[in-house]
């Protein structure tokens, strides 16, 4: 198991979240993508749109499965990774960097109150 | 590799992604041809005569121009690298691979039936119609349901055209309902059906038992549900035993039950769908009732209804008038939901589920129900030690192992997998359903015999001491095959479904 950064928050549906100058970048875990295998597919939301903390935001789909990635923050896309729709791999190979998804402008009240790397661990433990 | 192997490729030439032969494309050469026709003794009509200029290609298609020869090798060379059931044991789960009896085939075969014009009038086809009849009768009897339409061409369609029955009857009602509830176990087709026909798929969770969390259900049934989706027993292979609780739960806030057909097999004879409550059924005649699928299909998935939806079925139905004691179609059903398949669905894969039936009877289906249970169980005991089963006790026609105590090694199911074709097996169903870590579904079917799944055992079994021992050979499996691993992920990610020249 990859070290959990501890510079970010996480979820139990397996997502992270990073407080970037407050905007929300938004990941899945190392955990997440051993458990899904190669990613050969990532569907992201177009920036504008809306998100909501819980509801699923996109789907990476891998060669045994498609499975939902749940926003950890309510508010709008910013950004999405154009970098990994291209190259869904780097979700594989960098889950905490290159793989990134989506960068999230959070609404009134910000991130709220997730897991940290030390909880989130003893969860996928 | 062998000897055979290597001059074959030798004399058709090697390509370095070691696919061992060349495509059909490749071997295409122009104006070369698989036929030729006697010279016409009539005049030629001109072309302008028979398609208009606008109507017409500006170019010919980019087909490969074979000899029969070449077209007959080619294609021949294909089929011996593929797994087939007349070769060998395929115990894939959930697809239910059983044995397709010739005495089918050649039911189907019959001049009869095979030179059929769909198109022809009823009256020259009274017999493939009494067919069709007898056996909608027969699976209407072993379902427990009144009506049924064997349009669907397989169960994914069976699926929508009961969702669509299930919303036209509840539009009849005057009572638009948005939400279709589905069990976390479930075959991925429902959602999809699910959304197809306008619904919103709920996800109910599996409970410490494999089972439908009845709390669970019960806590998300309101006036707004149109129905459940149910596989039983479901793709854990574990039989619903709460199913009269269920069904009264989704009954008494309105909604309808479907029932999934995929495991109708290992009930067959002994419980029936309609008797536990189901509204709507559908079955896949290419799993319970043997014909042929997976490449070899095309499959069909007839769909039955209760009483009361009977009048939204597609038209048109089958009925039989006793006063001129003829088949014909009803064609006037106002509530239908429409055509759903062109003609009468897959009529030739119909004529052999009706052998099968009647070369089986009543007595026999039972039989094949209970040989599926005991195989089943049978297999999952000797591998047990080697790969547990995350809900313990007995199940039904297939089992659900988990390869969770190789990851240690290294290893995952899907190099489990790979090693068995290797042992001369097809590899069981992969990480599916997802509630089970490294999934390995195993069906063993009830045609294969004793030494047949002892043989399968074993292999499983040493198969999970390599892990241990060699992880390495599992990683490189398949090793005796002529195509070895194919880059699944990277076939994925740059999809190329069409050939195209240099």
């Amino acid at each position: 198991m990859a070290q959990l950064p501890d510079d970010r928050q996480y979820t139990a549906e397996h997502e992270w979240a990073k407080d970037d100058g407050g905007r929300i970048v938004v990941g899945i875990t190392y955990y997440a993508q051993d458990q899904l295998g190669d990613v050969v597919f990532v569907g992201l939301p177009e920036p504008g749109s809306e998100v909501t903390a819980g509801e699923p935001l996109g789907e990476v789909e891998s060669t045994k499965s498609v499975s939902d990635v749940y926003s950890p923050v309510t508010g709008r896309v910013a950004e999405k990774n154009l970098a990994v729709e291209q190259n869904p791999e780097l979700i594989n190979s960098d889950p905490y960097g290159k793989g990134w998804l989506v960068v999230i402008e959070p609404a009134e009240g910000g991130l709220g109150e997730l897991m940290d790397a030390e909880a989130y661990g003893q969860l996928t433990e | 590799m062998t000897g055979t192997q290597g001059s074959l490729e030798q004399s058709a030439g090697t390509r370095p992604d070691g696919a061992g032969f060349p495509l059909v494309f490749e071997l295409s050469r122009k104006g070369r041809r698989a036929w030729s026709l006697p010279e016409a003794k009539v005049d030629a009509p001109e072309l302008d005569e028979l398609v208009p200029e606008r109507f017409r290609r500006s170019q010919a298609p980019a087909l490969p121009e074979v000899s029969e020869r070449d077209l007959v090798r080619h294609y021949t060379r294909l089929s011996q690298r593929n797994w087939a059931i007349d070769v060998g044991a395929y115990p894939l789960g959930s697809c239910s691979m059983k044995y397709n009896p010739k005495v089918a085939e050649e039911a189907a075969a019959m001049p009869g039936f095979a030179a059929l014009h769909p198109l022809a009038p009823d009256d020259l086809v009274q017999g493939a119609l009494e067919l069709l009849g007898t056996l909608e009768e027969a699976l209407c009897e072993a379902t427990g349901m009144d009506a049924i339409t064997m349009q669907p061409a397989a169960g994914a369609q069976g699926e929508l055209t009961g969702l669509l029955i299930m919303r036209a009857w509840h539009e009849a009602n005057g009572d638009a309902r948005r939400r279709v509830i589905i069990p976390d176990s479930a075959h991925g087709t429902n959602p999809a059906s699910v959304s197809l026909a306008g619904y919103e798929a709920v996800e109910v969770r599996s409970d410490e038992r494999g089972l439908v969390d009845v709390e669970a259900l019960i806590d998300v049934l309101d006036e707004n549900v149109a129905g459940l989706m149910l596989t039983n027993p479901n793709t854990l292979g574990l039989f619903e035993r709460d199913i009269v609780r269920i069904a009264t739960a989704v009954h008494e806030v309105g909604g309808l039950l479907y029932y999934d057909g995929a495991n109708f097999n290992s009930i067959v004879g002994i419980v029936r769908p309609g008797d536990m409550g189901f509204d709507i059924v559908h079955l896949n005649l290419h799993k319970t009732f043997a014909t042929p699928h997976g490449g070899g299909g095309p499959g069909s998935g007839p769909l039955a209804v209760s009483d009361r939806l009977a009048r939204f079925l597609p038209a048109p139905v089958l009925v039989y008038d006793k006063g001129t004691e003829r088949w014909g179609w009803d064609h006037d059903r106002p509530d239908s939901i429409g055509r759903i398949h062109g003609f009468h669905g897959n009529f030739g894969i119909n004529v052999r589920a009706y052998a099968y039936l009647r070369s089986l009877g009543p007595e026999g289906l039972r039989r094949v129900a209970e040989r599926a249970v005991l195989n089943a169980n049978y297999l999952r005991t000797l591998v047990a030690d080697s790969f547990p089963t995350k809900y313990p006790g007995i199940c039904m026609h297939e089992f659900v192992a988990s390869a969770k105590p190789l990851k240690q090694h290294g290893v995952r199911a899907m190099d489990v997998a790979k090693r068995l074709i290797d042992f001369g097996y097809h590899p069981p169903t992969v990480y599916f359903p997802l509630v089970v870590e490294e999934a390995l579904m195993v069906e063993p079917t009830e045609t294969e015999s004793k030494e047949t799944i002892d043989g399968l055992a074993d292999a499983l079994n040493q198969i999970a001491g390599e892990a241990e021992e060699h992880p390495e050979l599992l990683h490189g499996a398949p090793v005796t095959t002529p195509v070895r691993r194919p880059d699944e992920a990277r076939a994925a990610r740059r999809l190329t479904v069409r050939w195209t020249p240099e």
